[in-house]
């Protein structure tokens, strides 16, 4: 199995144990990813807010690299997916849009074709590599967990979007990460807030909004007994992970609670060590 | 013989409370058979007519119109009479948890306090402002193209079921909201109006406008007539830099950063961009920022990712730019 893996910024920068344990994992499930080292910023919905054209063109030059290995591109971070998707959505829907971008894509010589998909990593595990493929792989079941995942907005919503690409997950009622948890041995956490907002995008413009949105995503997870959460965007993983303290005074308790990537969570009932996981890296204590 | 008509048993949990009565409110257990032509609204009156009269809910023309009759079903925002029984089963199984849009408003059962949403919503000056001569010769005419770029944002119900799913007005009263916000929307792209700069100044404060959306597409979701705010919120943060009525600040100097940092890096400085968005401000995020490079969370300067082809990138920007600030 061949990919193309957009990395996003955070995994180079802010989240370097997700490109770590990315990497580490898909090598033990015998997916090969060919990294896209030319592409740039997805702009994050925040460039969005700026200049709509200049971000279009920009994600389809992103697409473009992928199309040119004619392979599939994985993301790994749910914001890259939505910005990326809604490039590939809008362009393959409006010739009009799709040459008007093509006309500057031509000044450096490429053109976007739609010729291939743009999915996240948990979908292409669920999907086309199918969990019990997975399942037969653990060597290290994570049965002594209670793992409350965290599914994050831009891989659920909105799901006329999303569908396109997550074979119907019910942005009200999702499943795919319990279903993956439950796959590697681990007790899935059910409480309200696995598919609400962790107010990353608002983080520095409205730091109180987005800390009591995160406090109190965490301590309801704290409430129903997680050990860690489980998330497959980085940019939740963030707000959990470094902002918990500030995040817990807002909604007025303590809060300590390990925060995981996705492909983190896979590689430890894969067996794979702290190091290749990039355990290290996470602000609040991971030691398992 | 005619098909017999296909019947479904769900089990609902009811929200219930009067505030009259009532110290904290509670959940009652119903067994309700439905067919499948009923819509959530029918699951309502059954509770009224069959089990208890006493129980409240709005509504009003049963057609999708009216807006009246937005409550929760499994936290997900519902308007009761568009919303097919058997499409809610196929969703959530035939356990169903009924609740009101917002519980912390609630007044009786499924009735809520709607004063927040009305007093935003008209906060933004909800109505067509243009100087119309009172006897016209002809009609204000607007063109098949100007009228599809409102995108639908004129058919809300104001049925309140976006805000009450916003995540940022559950935190924040003081945020418009969506509904609001796509209103504005509404008329600001209206080619008819000529209120468009003050609605903006309206809406772009930090703290309540426009830059407090989390972006979480709850309001887009929660639609029953799929006007999409968040989308709609969207365009006026662009209408705000082309209109130039975008006051400098961490949120715009935010969006505006990314395509500072695209330029030099392909990929984003974060550091650079946090520093950029805040100014001076950036000393309060010293301590956070401490802790990240300490794991090893912060790039410097000497090991910045750059993208390859960055020549590329820098080429594009350069020609497909279309906003200043």
């Amino acid at each position: 199995m061949k990919y193309a893996l957009y990395t996003g910024c955070t995994a180079k920068e802010s989240t370097p144990e997700l490109l770590k344990s990315t990497m580490a994992v898909a090598k033990v499930l015998g997916i090969e990813l060919t990294i896209l080292e030319e592409a740039s910023c997805c702009g994050a919905s925040h460039l969005q807010d700026f200049d709509e054209f200049l971000s279009l063109v920009l994600n389809a030059r992103n697409i473009c690299y992928a199309e040119k290995l004619g392979l599939t591109l994985i993301t790994i971070c749910n914001t890259c997916q939505i910005n990326l998707a809604t490039t590939k959505d809008r362009l393959d829907n409006d010739e009009e849009l799709k040459d008007r971008v093509n006309e500057k894509l031509k000044e450096v010589g490429l053109e976007y074709k739609g010729s291939s998909e743009v999915k996240h990593l948990l979908y292409v595990l669920r999907d086309e590599l199918g969990y019990e493929k997975i399942k037969n792989m653990v060597k290290k079941p994570l049965s002594d967990f209670n793992i409350a995942p965290f599914y994050g907005c831009h891989n659920i919503r909105p799901s006329e979007l999303q569908n396109i690409t997550n074979k119907g997950e019910n942005p009200y009622n999702p499943t795919s990460l319990d279903e993956l948890i439950e796959t590697l041995g681990g007790k899935a956490v059910e409480y309200v807030r696995k598919n609400s907002c962790c107010g990353f995008h608002a983080d520095l413009q409205a730091p109180n909004t987005a800390a009591k949105l995160t406090g109190l995503a965490l301590s309801e997870a704290i409430d129903n007994n997680a050990d860690f959460v489980v998330t497959p965007c980085p940019l939740c993983q963030l707000n959990f992970d470094v902002k918990q303290h500030e995040a817990g005074k807002k909604v007025g308790r303590d809060i300590e609670l390990p925060v995981l990537h996705l492909a983190q969570m896979i590689g430890l009932a894969l067996g794979l060590n702290k190091k290749e996981l990039g355990l290290e890296h996470n602000v609040t204590e991971a030691d398992f | 013989m005619a098909d017999a008509i296909e019947t479904k048993k769900i089990y609902l949990k009811v929200f219930r409370f009067n505030h009259e009565t009532d110290y904290l409110p509670y959940y009652k257990n119903y067994e309700v058979v439905v067919s499948q032509d009923e819509v959530m609204l029918d699951v309502l009156n059954k509770i009224k007519w069959e089990f208890d009269s006493t129980f409240s809910y709005r509504r009003s023309c049963r057609h999708g119109i009216c807006g009246s009759c937005g409550i929760k079903v499994n936290n997900r925002a519902t308007l009761a009479c568009k919303e097919r029984v058997f499409d809610m089963i196929e969703l959530f199984g035939n356990e169903m948890t009924i609740e009101p849009q917002s519980r912390k408003r609630v007044i009786k059962d499924m009735v809520i306090d709607k004063k927040d949403f009305w007093d935003k919503y008209n906060a933004v000056k909800p109505y067509m402002i243009t100087a119309v001569d009172e006897h016209p010769d002809s009609e204000n005419y607007m063109s098949p193209h100007d009228y599809e770029n409102l995108k639908e944002a004129d058919i809300c119900v104001q049925c309140g079921n976006c805000y009450y799913a916003c995540p940022s007005v559950e935190v924040n009263e003081d945020y418009l909201g969506p509904a609001s916000l796509a209103k504005t929307y509404r008329f600001n792209f209206d080619t008819r109006d000529e209120a468009k700069i003050d609605r903006l100044d309206t809406v772009n404060d930090l703290g309540s406008g426009i830059w407090d959306c989390v972006k979480c597409y709850e309001c887009a979701e929660a639609c029953p007539k799929g006007v999409n705010p968040i989308e709609k919120i969207t365009y006026l943060h662009t209408q705000t830099f082309q209109e130039g009525r975008a006051k400098s600040n961490v949120a715009t100097r935010h969006a505006v950063g990314f395509k500072t940092s695209i330029n030099m890096h392909g990929f984003l400085d974060e550091g650079m961009l946090v520093a950029y968005s805040e100014g001076i401000g950036v000393l309060k995020h010293l301590p956070e920022a401490f802790k990240m490079f300490r794991k090893g969370k912060i790039a410097m300067p000497w090991n910045m990712p750059k993208s390859k082809n960055l020549d590329e990138i820098k080429k594009l920007i350069k020609s497909s730019s279309s906003a200043k600030f």
